[in-house]
């Protein structure tokens, strides 16, 4: 009884996918929601770049170096998450056959890879008043470095393949692999590291964080995940139009603007 | 039926075997591979002993990683263009169990010949006798992981523009744990860090999930790309 209420409730969730996730309402749906997120994002960032960079106070230690953390750490959690969202569309996309779900995954790549290079990017500025150098093979710059790879493995296989269903399906195995290693991954850095460095070298050995820098950390975090749903609503928007250029609703709209 | 599907795994196990071992080059090159480029290091940081000690657990491994992922565009590649892979696709019994007879012949024929060979190379790299051992261990319990993970890039990449590289790009991330592990194992043996028994206990806990996991991620991987 219970399962079959579940399975219904499932056939209803893919039936309500199904009629909202018809690209030609989801574009309209999209092209609605994009100002609202762009809007929000926007807020975000001027009150979490105005909380972090002028009312936080400065480290004890660090001074005011310590915060490019405001930018670090949203893009390295927003690198992992990305990559757990694409898995999970790429996956849905697989399983059920929902097409969006195909371009919601691979409209996600290029975000999660970029919010990953970002996170490298200001590790290494960090590190290096911090550590004095600007690479160290921390275990948690290794595991990000090592997530690039696998969002440019993914990217690629996307690219080299013509066929927009066989590159998506082929892709999310990749990215349903790539979610059971990361964990695999993740420990066997951090296991590598600790054999070898002190770990007085580590991010985790910083003292306490402070309340008025856990705010600013918070809406940053939030700015920078509203970003990510702007650029997937826009990014997804342009990928439909591509995959539904031959229909007669993307010529009609195409058409009327020129 | 149960000896139906094992007699099919054996059939396709035995007939792997034959295949390779008519072209045999396919396998010796992978062999010379792994030598060449261990013998490139000394060559290229000078033979100094104790420093060709301290690098010879990470080269050797680092080796045989290039030289199975340079092996994985033989697993299916030349099924797939002959049409053989479609057999298998329509017979009666289940993919994965296919496949995986198809992984095993594959480390047959590349991991295991590696790890036979490595003491020689051990030698050669100043590792010290005592951890000639584990090195042959490490790459034992870790070369079939990289036969398994690497056949699911290998079945994705099948008639893929730049197939070759592209293997090589997705399967080296989902490698460095079996690096990581390998290495540690053989340096930890040669007296550089903490017992190696743990670092061979995480590579066989890896590769219980892996012979689990990753026949069935290439069976539906290949059934993607025969689609």
């Amino acid at each position: 009884m219970g399962e079959f209420g579940g399975f219904a409730g499932v056939s209803r969730l893919i039936k309500f996918i199904h009629k909202y996730g018809a690209p030609k309402r989801f574009y309209r749906l999209a092209g609605r929601l994009v100002p609202w997120f762009a809007g929000v994002t926007a807020l975000l960032f001027v009150v979490g770049l105005y909380l972090g960079l002028y009312w936080a106070p400065p480290d004890y230690q660090q001074g005011d170096a310590y915060r490019i953390m405001f930018v670090h750490v949203p893009n390295a959690w927003m690198s992992m998450m990305a990559y757990v969202i694409m898995a999970s569309f790429a996956a849905t996309g697989y399983i059920w056959n929902v097409r969006l779900a195909d371009m919601l995954a691979k409209a996600t790549a290029p975000l999660g890879a970029s919010f990953t290079l970002t996170a490298l990017v200001t590790g290494s500025l960090w590190g290096k008043p911090m550590w004095g150098t600007w690479w160290v093979w921390d275990a948690r710059l290794t595991s990000e470095l090592i997530l690039f790879f696998l969002y440019v493995g993914y990217m690629a296989l996307q690219a080299s393949i013509d066929d927009p269903r066989r590159a998506a399906h082929a892709s999310a195995i990749l990215a349903i692999v790539g979610v059971v290693n990361i964990p695999i991954i993740h420990y066997s850095v951090y296991w590598w590291h600790t054999l070898h460095q002190p770990a007085s070298l580590t991010l985790t050995s910083q003292p306490k964080i402070y309340i008025t820098m856990l705010i600013p950390l918070i809406v940053m975090s939030f700015a920078f995940m509203f970003f990510y749903f702007t650029m997937l609503l826009v990014r997804v928007r342009s990928e439909i139009l591509v995959r539904e250029q031959r229909t007669d609703w993307v010529r009609k709209l195409v058409g009327s603007k020129q | 039926m149960k000896g139906g599907l094992l007699s099919a795994m054996a059939a396709v196990f035995t007939r792997e075997l034959l295949v390779f071992w008519r072209r045999s080059t396919e396998v010796m090159t992978a062999l010379v591979f792994f030598v060449i480029v261990t013998t490139l290091f000394p060559l290229a940081v000078g033979p100094e002993r104790h420093e060709l000690m301290l690098m010879a657990p990470g080269v050797l491994w680092v080796a045989a990683l290039l030289a199975t992922t340079l092996s994985l565009n033989h697993l299916f590649a030349s099924d797939y263009q002959d049409g053989s892979l479609e057999q298998l696709l329509v017979s009666p019994y289940p993919l994965s169990a296919l496949v995986f007879a198809k992984i095993a012949a594959h480390w047959v024929l590349t991991g295991l010949p590696l790890a036979l060979l490595s003491p020689l190379l051990a030698v050669q790299m100043a590792l010290p006798t005592k951890a000639i051992g584990t090195l042959v261990g490490s790459l034992l319990l870790g070369t079939p992981i990289l036969s398994l993970i690497g056949a699911v890039p290998a079945a994705l990449t099948l008639g893929v523009r730049g197939g070759g590289v592209l293997v090589s790009l997705l399967v080296l991330p989902l490698y460095t744990p079996v690096l990581i592990f390998g290495a540690e194992a053989v340096a930890a043996s040669a007296g550089q860090g903490f017992a190696s028994v743990a670092h061979l206990s995480l590579l066989g806990a890896f590769l219980a999930v892996v012979v689990s996991f990753a026949p069935w991620a290439s069976s539906a991987a290949l059934r993607v790309s025969l689609d």
